[in-house]
């Protein structure tokens, strides 16, 4: 009991070791901790006692920052993610989540409305009828995971620069960040040259068909140039903003800018 | 000037007797740092996802978690490049590369390799490697370029993808940065065993000498 550690009170490191244990072989289920607790995942990074493991943290952290700062430098705006024939597309795709399929969030695509906030010029929020009245393309690109697997998919909705333009955004602002109807509020930031690039979309269908609840329905945001974490699912809000509001992952250790 | 020709004499004599100038040990030993770190982060990040029908311990993986291995791996790859381009470039400027590894023939290493397994192999000249070790060493050089090029096609599928292109597809390069990581772990465990066989070549490799 004295060799106990509370990092923060409530949460016990032996406890969140054991709980990732338990979870990490499951890759549909690959929720660390649960929210809130993220300083305590940052405890397990040196994965040792041993080692001095708050230094070893910021250490980490730091670098991880100078990690965002050269992809923010060598990302090119123009540089177009590969796109693939339909005879590529994987089948099925998978479903992935921190919760299996059954915990999906269910949205009612009626009472549904996309909320526009921060530096917009029209706040009105949209149904989807009228978002699918939205000039639509479709492309078919490889989705990559922070897990390491990949998979090639089809996709079609509106590029993200030209609603963004429709809502007279700031495009001057450093983010635009999401939030979605996951019970436990995942969230997502994404810098503004990344919101801005001609293949970042609003994706209202996946193979020609209304997205359905397992890839993200109503709406989901396909950044074929982010790992797939930052290609957040049903979702509910979009914030132009200059405050980097932190993700759900981004909060427990994955690198914000995570670009391909 | 009398004074500083003589202070130059004993530290030429210093460097005809060093087996291991500075800047390789230097660099040898930044480089088996920032190996294993990037290799036991990758073993964990690996686990996220297994190419294969098996995953590593945890006991011997770095990180906790994929989000912890990440940052290991993507904090000790600076070191590993950095110090991996500085030794190419000085390797091939100094023209160690070209006297320690070259000529490499198929019947030299045949001979060498002959001997190796019939423990007739000489270490007794350690400036000179035989061709068993010109082999492994200008491999695992080739082996190193490699994973990095597969690491960063995997980092940076769509700036870099020119890279992705070199392995083929993301999947393929994923596979070559794997097989590239069991390649040096085999090196490790040979290099290892040989040096702690022939102390005297790990006394070099510290002290120079």
């Amino acid at each position: 009991m004295a060799k106990r550690s509370f990092l923060i009170p409530g949460v016990d490191k032996r406890l969140l070791i054991k709980d990732s244990l338990k979870v990490m072989p499951d890759l549909t289920r690959r929720r660390f901790i649960t929210g809130g607790a993220s300083l305590g995942a940052l405890t397990l990074l040196t994965g040792c006692d041993v080692v001095d493991s708050s230094s070893a943290e910021e250490m980490l952290k730091t670098v991880s920052k100078f990690n965002d700062a050269v992809q923010a430098f060598i990302f090119n705006p123009d540089a177009l993610a590969p796109t693939f024939p339909e005879s590529a597309i994987t089948k099925p795709f998978p479903f992935n989540a921190y919760y299996d399929l059954d915990e999906a969030p269910e949205v009612d695509g009626k009472d549904w409305k996309l909320e526009v906030r921060g530096l917009v010029d029209n706040k009105k929020p949209w149904t989807l009828d009228e978002l699918y009245q939205l000039p639509q393309v479709t492309q078919i690109t490889r989705h990559i995971c922070v897990e390491g697997w990949s998979a090639i998919g089809s996709w079609t909705g509106t590029p993200l620069r030209d609603f963004l333009k429709l809502i007279g955004a700031d495009t001057r602002a450093k983010y635009v960040w999401f939030q979605c109807a996951d019970k436990d509020g995942y969230n997502s930031p994404l810098d503004m040259r990344s919101a801005l690039h001609p293949q970042t979309q609003i994706t209202f269908k996946y193979a020609n068909e209304i997205l359905p609840r397992a890839y993200g329905f109503p709406m989901k945001i396909r950044v074929p140039t982010k790992l797939g974490f930052k290609n957040p699912k049903y979702v509910v809000s979009m914030e132009v903003t200059n405050e980097y509001k932190g993700g759900y992952w981004e909060d427990q250790g994955y690198n914000s800018f995570s670009g391909s | 000037m009398s004074s500083l020709a003589a202070a130059d004499a004993p530290i030429s004599a210093t460097k005809a007797r060093s087996i291991q100038p500075a800047w390789v040990r230097v660099m040898h030993w930044i480089n088996a740092f920032a190996m294993i770190l990037m290799i036991m982060s990758g073993w964990q990040i690996y686990n996220a996802s297994p190419l294969f029908n098996f995953s590593f311990s945890r006991d011997i993986t770095l990180g906790g978690w994929l989000g912890g291995a990440l940052l290991w791996h993507f904090a000790a790859m600076w070191i590993l490049m950095i110090n991996g381009l500085a030794y190419l470039v000085t390797g091939l400027a100094t023209g160690r590369f070209r006297k320690k590894l070259l000529p490499i023939t198929p019947s030299g290493v045949l001979h060498d390799v002959r001997a190796a397994l019939t423990f007739k192999l000489g270490h007794d000249d350690l400036t000179v490697y035989n061709y068993v070790q010109r082999l492994l060493y200008a491999g695992i050089i080739v082996v190193g370029v490699l994973i990095v090029l597969s690491g960063l096609a995997m980092w940076k599928p769509v700036q870099l993808y020119y890279l992705v292109m070199l392995f083929g597809d993301y999947p393929t390069a994923r596979y070559v940065h794997f097989f590239c990581m069991a390649a040096i772990c085999a090196f490790l465990v040979v290099h290892v065993a040989l040096a702690l066989l022939v102390p005297k070549s790990l006394r070099a490799m510290i002290i120079g000498r």
